[in-house]
């Protein structure tokens, strides 16, 4: 990857990172945790990889992403904003009465997003069903689709895995936002998935272990799909990466942050995002 | 004319459907059951098989139709209701998806497999999200049609169909199905009669015998619960001032609830709900089932003569 390129990328998740502090603070709840630890994934889909235009929300050959991670919505709607499908200033009215930006997202209200999800494991068997129906009509698009590690505890995540690869859906590549934590803690506490890489394998998919924040390594394991095969990439994460104070602390998956952590977030973001004051 | 079970009206009309329209049908391992075999024999491109899944095949389902596809998903009502009910409120409700699930071996018709197969509560469960359309076609000439009906409506469908072959009651060359219409199929004053699916035709077996003894009864056909033809049920509430509602399922939440529903609100009426007195089933033929819960033209009967006696 170019280092120009590189650059770009960073600032578009330093981007997100900030916008996704400023949704949450504004609506005095949501998800900041594994919002954070998806930027990065978030950013190289949106303003890399994937075929997608704001201008046409619904053509119908656009790549598609589902977040199966649906509490993860500050991610989406911030790469969404940046990606100009709407004003960055109206993240300030997530899940707030009247807003299009509800807490898990809709895809009959916010333009951009291609399922509602929310209620965890379905968004996988949607991305399925997207990619199956491109396999009927021979469209062309690819679709995305983020899980969280916790997500993997549900069934239909085993259900929709072994239908991936049964019906070769190489249109088809998850991200598996492996943060470790989910509400009541330790995701191996809770309920262990590991080892996921080997679990998938096993499935019938193609498996990638990559650090998540490392875009040269999203991309090179984007890339490296074959052919008849779904492809999982796991991405090793820190969860509210970016914040000091949010990094790999269990407290952070659901809880909004007061004034005084918004404005220590909101210093630590905004240093972030000097750095890339020079980058177009 | 052969009794015909509804899911056999339900595969040929998927296989005849397919050659005019685009959709896709699925299923859980249950093709040969539900009949979507039929399809899946002509159109195997268009087929996919889930395997024992039924969560995963409403949110493949859900899938599909977001891309513009519209899906019929098939397995029993036990199972594609119930097991899969949380992806069909969150992934095909909330989202007001063009995804039909067509379920079969509803009620205690199922027979001999009992209570674990025998679902009496999809019609509660289902038409409790916002937006679905619930139907229960009488006999193979309805159920027929309906399928067609219900692809060239845009939106999410439950459609409830049944195991057992039962007596065609209405003339393919003459029937019209009309979505969201009760239809009444006889008159007389003395007592309204709703029903819906197999009941339809012991509906019309009480008819006869109370008409022997001189009583009139209008037997409504409600083959769409929801959205309930609300018109219609007040006018023959308000003509006969007697209402029974007559179907397969408990009488909880179903048929019955909704007519109490309305007629609450809008023109209190006295009401005997006929259905599943909130217990489980039990193993058994689907004739001997129906009668051991007084689901026959005696126990129509019975509902009737209590209402004539208040």
């Amino acid at each position: 990857m170019e280092q120009s390129k590189l650059l770009y990328l960073r600032k578009k998740a330093a981007q997100i990172r900030r916008l996704i502090i400023e949704g949450v603070y504004n609506a005095g709840s949501g998800h900041p945790g594994g919002s954070l630890s998806c930027a990065d994934v978030m950013a190289y889909l949106y303003f890399e990889k994937m075929n997608v235009s704001a201008a046409d929300p619904q053509d119908p050959g656009r790549d598609r992403f589902v977040l199966s991670k649906g509490h993860a919505s500050p991610a989406l709607y911030a790469a969404l904003a940046l990606k100009g499908y709407f004003p960055a200033e109206e993240i300030k009215t997530l899940r707030k009465l009247g807003s299009r930006l509800q807490g898990h997202p809709d895809m009959h209200t916010v333009p951009g997003v291609d399922m509602s999800t929310g209620s965890l494991g379905q968004g996988f068997s949607a991305a399925c069903g997207m990619a199956k129906a491109a396999k009927i009509t021979g469209a062309k698009y690819h679709v995305y689709t983020l899980l969280g590690d916790g997500e993997s505890q549900e069934g239909e995540v085993w259900e929709a895995a072994m239908f991936a690869a049964h019906y070769k859906l190489d249109n088809l590549t998850a991200f598996l936002d492996y943060n470790k934590l989910q509400i009541d803690g330790d995701v191996r506490k809770v309920m262990n998935p590991d080892p996921l890489d080997e679990k998938f394998r096993a499935f019938g998919w193609e498996v990638r272990f990559i650090d998540g924040h490392d875009f040269r390594q999203i991309e090179a394991a984007v890339s490296s799909g074959v052919k008849d095969k779904p492809l999982m990439i796991i991405c090793d994460t820190v969860k509210g990466k970016g914040v000091s104070f949010m990094e790999n602390a269990v407290g952070w998956h659901g809880k909004a942050p007061k004034q005084p952590e918004y404005e220590q977030a909101v210093k630590e973001l905004d240093a972030a995002l000097q750095e890339f004051a020079e980058v177009e | 004319m052969a009794d015909i079970a509804t899911r056999a009206s339900y595969g040929r009309a998927l296989a005849d459907l397919g050659e005019k329209y685009m959709f896709a049908v699925m299923d859980a391992d249950l093709s040969g059951s539900t009949q979507t075999k039929k399809f899946a024999d002509k159109f195997p491109e268009r087929f996919i098989n889930c395997g024992i899944a039924e969560q995963n095949m409403i949110g493949v389902a859900a899938g599909i139709a977001a891309t513009g596809m519209p899906v019929f998903a098939s397995s029993f009502a036990m199972f594609a209701s119930g097991r899969a009910y949380e992806q069909i409120r969150n992934s095909v409700g909330h989202t007001k998806l063009n995804v039909k699930i067509c379920a079969s071996h509803a009620g205690v018709t199922v027979g001999e497999d009992g209570a674990t197969h025998q679902f009496c509560e999809d019609i509660a469960i289902m038409r409790s999200i916002p937006g679905m359309v619930v139907i229960s076609p009488a006999d193979d000439t309805e159920a027929y049609a309906a399928i067609e009906a219900i692809l060239k409506y845009d939106g999410p469908v439950y459609c409830r169909l049944g195991r057992q072959a039962v007596p065609v009651v209405f003339d393919p060359a003459t029937y019209k199905f009309e979505l969201f219409k009760a239809v009444p199929l006889t008159q007389g004053d003395d007592c309204a009669v709703f029903a819906h699916g197999v009941m339809i035709d012991r509906a019309l077996q009480a008819y006869k015998l109370l008409k022997d003894e001189g009583i009139e009864i209008s037997v409504i056909n409600t083959h769409t619960v929801k959205p309930l033809d609300e018109q219609t049920v007040l006018e023959y509430a308000a003509k006969t001032r007697r209402v029974v509602t007559v179907e397969e399922h408990s009488v909880i939440g179903g048929l019955g609830s909704a007519v109490c529903e309305l007629l609450s609100e809008k023109l209190p009426t006295p009401v005997t709900r006929v259905g599943i007195n909130d217990v489980f089933g039990v193993s058994g033929k689907a004739g001997e089932l129906l009668d051991l819960f007084g689901l026959n033209a005696a126990g129509i009967v019975r509902a009737v003569k209590e209402q004539l006696a208040k």
